[in-house]
């Protein structure tokens, strides 16, 4: 090839381009606008008063000292507020019976979890708010705590709410029999030889975010604009107007740059109703910033289920059925998609296995806890755990293998589309070549034999390998799908292009990012389909003024759903840049080309106009074609036909000291298919932070309460989230077979770390230790708990949850749990 | 979060920190590096009504040589104290233990002074300075005195630093040549507290153990040490066995609490588990 033809050669594609992501700098310097950093002319700042109990009645309410507290404008108690507040939306009622107690923003009559919000103060200064916290008198009369699921649903339990009948908000039932997707799930038990039932926790987690929530709110007029560390100002905008009564066009919402979600900051917060409450009366502009104390205790948790989980099998291993029943903690209240948590794992129960029979129950429970509500996951990684978990012990009952065991019953390659019986169809995947690779990056039969060998010499430290496989439903989602699930609103996504004088070229995305990555691949999405280059693309995002339409970021729905818009759009740019350039060329639309940025007539080289020459000539109009409007600007909105099934397996060898108990991953491989890889760097750094969170729910987090209901671990001193000096090298690889319902091919990366890592990690510690007698662990394992299990057998049991191991100053301040402490 | 307001003094010498304490009113605290007290404060399980800061009191900053011992100043940072060739030397236990606490960002600001008084159970440095027979040397209005570390860890979080005082430095008796040493920490995450951590000094004479000195980490209020496996150690043969069966009596007369992290039934298993990991690696075994 000569230099010449080199320089005039195609550029190499933007998508698979392992770039940095655009963002960083901005993000990581914080030379960008985060909520808490902005300031308003007479700004004031809110600080909440906040329950020190769990369970009670308030008697009464003192304000009187709070009001007169230098610096304090105002102060609002619930009853102020009780008949503008409305109540928090809980967009999922997951069964027609649903009860759905109300959710307040601020507590009138009755707390029902420590830390819920009593008296908001507004003050001149956020350092006069905080000081008047302590002069607010409020009386409780307690209430009976109600904190374990397993005895709130018993007959007689205590109420959380004594309006309702019992603790159980729903119960939710999916029989594959009855739908018609799977055989009698009874009969295949019935007729089973073999039978496995466990009891699995899993336990209440932190979403942990790195920026706590924040919100401003700017009243002008009739007008508000609420700034919020959100993920989700789009859904914010409807449910706010809908509770507050401001009409949708009067509100705008801005999301600017957001450190991080998890699913945590997909929600209505109280606070980002009380703001707008109180910028309503007060006509002033006012900010309210959690601190880390608030953050933990009183932001949405997640997880948090008791499983019961029966398997049938037959004697060769080939699997019949399975059954689910689930105890699932709503804490509180029911907020934003709470009660729909639980049910988005329902269908994935069955994993990647090919079950002819599948039974699913399960109960929402309220408790005196924070609410739970969406996390990395949601219901994903819960289903996950119980399936990966059961197999490997019915594996042991069989005597069996437990890669064999899942081989024998996993889908093959050549039957996708499968529709499984949970009535889900199974867009491509291959899960022996997905294995089999994770298998080969591990060592795994080196780590077998030198796991033999630690047996036979009775070595102190033992090692165990443990296999996880998984799939999910990504790319939330088919809108019809959620309509026949009762969901509160579709699952498409829009896009918009606009084409710049300049021939720069503006993305806007309703898919806002809270550090996804979204600027990046959408620029290469962009710059690979108009043929611009990477630099001349920005993405706007987050600003309901500037993207209009859009249902935000969770669910690793963004590339699947809002980056398929993107491309959608990009075509329809294409489309009437075609008419512009075919006017201009004085050609036929059949006769052209369009590839690397340039339309040119067939067969006529070098007769070629850039797309981005086409937007100057656009913008000026002077030549434009008969009868077309001036503007090739386009916008889609995707609505996905189907789910996406990304899948891995995931393989991980753990060292566990039995003379301590303590647990080291030793190797971790995992091989994942996330369908077309739009940024290496991207899905790898996916990865990464999902086997981190994985890896902490199996070993280190924990939201423990005590005994009345306070939150123990309320700071991260005792609610434990690893850091890179924690865990280990992960080696990771792909396998790629493109969704085939999406034009990009994506299958969605967001959460798949965090899924199959979990039970991975907790049956290699298993497998390390079951020839000592242990079957189960609870999660985290920490050191105690795996001593525990191997020495005493059970799996390892309660934390001492009364003392915390935060510091104190003095030994009258020695480690107390103090409820309300902020 | 935002600690509740307090008046703040900076002083320059011991004299005027002295001074600015006994001027302070009800409740004065002390600020050495923070890591300890800003949190509590920010929490408001503080809410001291001054603050001196001991930032600038330069002549409590370093370490020096003062015939057979070294001499800690409390303003040292874990930073300087790791970088310190003295302590290399003559304590090499003291950096080893303060290697293991927090991470880089807190060892650049915490103290070993303000770790000593602060006197967490679950804090490193108190059982080091403990086994290894620390001085400590406290200022007051009525002068200076010296506490041998068996006296100075009274209770939780309580020392014998009074009202009105202040701990100026804490001097090591130096232990070289024959002396093996080894910090053996146990904690879940790498920038965590002890759950349970094990200082052992170890003298060898000729396939011997002559002479051990065992501190023990978060097993009761304050921090122990573990006088039975140190008789049943002395004259010892230095071999594993003689060593597990010395360790097994590392719990005798501790009074560890139960947390989050460990319930005080595990916490005394633990201790014989490290105490012999402990010894082993300091006798080189
Ligand atoms: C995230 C984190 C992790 C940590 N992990 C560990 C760990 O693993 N191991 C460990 O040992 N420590 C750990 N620490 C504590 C750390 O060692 C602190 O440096 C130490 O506890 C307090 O030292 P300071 O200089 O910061 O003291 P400060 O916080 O300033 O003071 C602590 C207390 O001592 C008093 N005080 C300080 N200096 C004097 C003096 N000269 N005279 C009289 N009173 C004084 C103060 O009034 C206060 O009451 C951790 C701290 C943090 C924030």
């Amino acid at each position: 090839m000569t230099a010449v033809e080199e320089r005039t050669g195609a550029p190499t594609p933007e998508i698979g381009k392992a770039r940095r992501r655009k963002e960083d700098a901005r993000l990581i310097t914080g030379k960008t606008t985060w909520t808490d950093n902005m300031v308003l002319p007479g700004m004031l700042h809110l600080a909440v008063v906040r329950s020190p109990v769990a369970h009670a009645r308030i008697t009464s309410v003192d304000v009187e000292a709070v009001r007169q507290a230098p610096g304090v404008v105002a102060v609002y108690t619930g009853r102020d507020l009780a008949e503008e507040q409305g109540s928090l939306p809980c967009a999922w009622p997951v069964t027609p019976e649903m009860v759905n107690p109300g959710h307040p923003s601020i507590a009138v009559d009755q707390v029902n979890h420590v830390g819920e919000a009593v008296a908001v103060i507004v003050a001149r200064s956020k350092v006069a708010a905080q000081d008047a916290v302590e002069l607010a008198d409020i009386d409780y009369e307690p209430l009976p705590v109600v904190l374990d699921m397993e005895e709130a649903v018993k007959d007689g339990a205590d109420l959380v709410h004594d309006h309702t009948e019992s603790n159980t908000s729903y119960h939710f039932v999916f029989d594959a029999g009855e739908m018609g997707t799977g055989g009698d799930t009874e009969q295949a038990f019935a007729e089973a030889d073999v039978v496995v039932s466990r009891r699995l926790v899993q336990q209440r987690l932190i979403p942990a975010f790195m920026e706590p929530r924040s919100v401003v709110v700017q009243p002008q007029g009739d007008n508000y604009t609420l700034w919020s560390s959100t993920q989700i100002p789009h859904i914010l905008r409807v449910m706010a107007a809908m509770v507050t009564g401001i009409p949708e066009h009067k509100l705008r919402v801005v999301a600017p740059d957001v450190g991080g979600g998890f699913g945590g900051k997909l929600q209505v917060n109280p606070e980002e109703i009380l703001c707008l409450l109180i910028a309503r009366r007060l006509g002033k502009p006012v900010k309210w910033t959690e601190t880390r104390s608030e953050s933990l205790m009183t932001g949405h948790h997640g997880r948090d289920q008791v499983q019961y989980v029966d398997v049938a099998a037959d004697r060769e291993g080939n699997l019949k059925g399975l059954r689910v029943r689930l105890l699932a903690d709503m804490g509180a209240y029911l907020r934003l998609v709470t009660p729909g948590v639980p049910i988005l794992g329902a269908f994935m129960f069955i994993g990647i296995y090919k079950f002819p029979a599948y039974r699913f129950e399960c109960d929402g429970v309220f408790t005196n806890k924070v609410p739970t509500d969406a996390y990395r996951g949601a219901g994903r990684p819960e289903a996950t755990f119980a399936i990966e978990r059961i197999m490997d012990e019915l594996a042991v009952e069989l005597g069996m293998d437990p890669l064999e065991l899942r081989r024998k019953n996993w889908i093959q390659a050549s039957e996708f589309p499968f529709t499984t019986a949970a009535g889900l169809e199974y867009d491509s995947g291959d899960y022996e070549t997905a294995t089999q690779q994770a298998l080969d990056l591990l060592g795994y039969d080196a780590l077998r034999a030198e796991q033999q060998r630690r047996r036979e010499s009775n070595d102190p430290v033992q090692l165990g390998i443990g296999i996880s496989t998984f799939t999910e439903m990504c790319g939330l989602a088919p809108s019809r799908v959620l309509g026949s699930l009762s969901y509160g609103a579709g699952g498409w996504e829009q896009a918009s292009i606009r084409m710049l004088p300049t021939g720069k070229v503006e993305v806007v995305t309703g898919s806002t990012p809270h550090g996804q990555g979204h600027e990046t691949a959408w620029s290469q999405l962009v710059a690979d389909q108009l043929g611009v280059p990477f630099e001349d693309i920005e993405v706007l995002h987050g600003d309901t003024a500037i993207s209009s339409r859009g249902m935000d970021t969770y669910g690793s729905r963004s590339l699947v759903v809002g980056g398929s818009a993107v491309v959608k759009a990009a075509d329809k740019v294409i489309a009437k840049a075609r008419k512009v350039a075919a006017h201009l060329l004085e050609a036929s639309e059949d006769d052209l080309d369009f590839s690397a940025g340039s339309f040119s007539v067939r067969g006529t080289p070098g007769s070629g106009v850039s797309i981005q020459e086409i937007a100057l000539a656009t913008f000026a109009s002077h030549n434009f074609p008969e009868g077309m409007e001036p503007s090739i600007d386009a916008d889609a909105t995707f609505d996905p036909e189907n789910f996406s099934f990304p899948h891995g397996t995931h393989l991980c060898a753990m060292e566990v000291d039995t003379e301590t108990g303590f647990v080291k991953i030793r190797k971790y491989a995992c091989v994942d298919d996330v369908g077309t890889i739009v940024n290496p760097l991207i899905v790898e750094g996916q990865v990464h932070g999902g086997l981190a969170q994985g890896i902490a729910q199996a070993l280190y987090e924990e939201a423990v309460y005590d005994a009345d209901g306070n939150l123990t671990t309320g700071t991260f001193v005792d609610y434990l989230v690893p850091a890179a000096s924690d865990l280990p090298h992960f080696d990771t690889g792909n396998t790629v077979h493109a969704a085939p319902g999406n034009p990009i091919g994506a299958k969605g990366v967001g959460e798949a770390g965090c899924i199959a890592s979990t039970p991975a990690v907790v049956n290699a510690a298993i497998d390390a230790v079951r020839h000592l007698g242990v079957t189960d662990i609870r999660m985290p394992l920490t050191p105690e708990r795996v001593w525990r299990a191997i020495h005493a057998g059970g799996d390892g049991g309660d934390r001492a949850s009364a003392r915390t191991n935060a510091q104190a100053v003095d030994s009258s301040d020695a480690p107390s749990t103090a409820g309300g402490a902020q | 979060m935002i600690p509740a307001p307090f008046e703040y003094a900076r002083p320059t010498t011991v004299d005027e920190a002295l001074q600015a304490i006994a001027e302070g009113g009800e409740d004065v605290k002390v600020l050495a590096g923070g890591q300890s007290l800003i949190p509590v404060m920010r929490l408001r399980l503080a809410a001291p009504e001054t603050v001196v800061d001991l930032g600038r009191v330069t002549e409590l900053r370093g370490v020096r040589e003062e015939d057979d011992a070294i001499v800690v100043g409390a303003m040292t940072t874990h930073s300087d104290v790791l970088a310190d060739p003295l302590i290399a030397q003559y304590a090499p236990l003291v950096a080893e233990a303060t290697a293991t606490v927090a991470d880089r960002q807190v060892r650049h600001r915490g103290t070993f002074g303000g770790a000593l008084v602060h006197a967490d159970p679950a804090g490193d440095l108190p059982a080091v300075a403990l086994a290894l027979d620390a001085e400590f040397v406290i200022a007051g209005p009525q002068g200076r005195r010296t506490v041998p570390a068996a006296d100075f860890f009274v209770d939780y979080l309580t020392t014998a630093v009074e009202e009105g005082e202040l701990l100026v430095e804490v001097r090591l008796p130096k232990l070289a040549g024959s002396w093996g040493m080894h910090y053996e920490k146990f904690n879940r995450v790498a920038q965590a507290w002890s759950i349970v951590a094990v200082a052992a000094a170890v003298r060898r004479e000729d396939g011997h153990i002559a002479e051990a000195r065992i501190g023990l980490t978060n097993m009761g209020p304050t921090p122990l040490r573990a006088r039975a496996v140190e008789q049943a150690l002395a004259g010892a043969e230095a071999t594993q066995e003689a060593v597990a069966a010395a360790a097994s009596h590392a719990a005798e007369g501790t009074d560890p609490s139960s947390d989050l992290n460990a319930q005080a039934d595990y916490r005394q298993h633990l201790v014989t588990v490290l105490t012999r990991r402990a010894v082993s690696t300091a006798a080189g075994l």
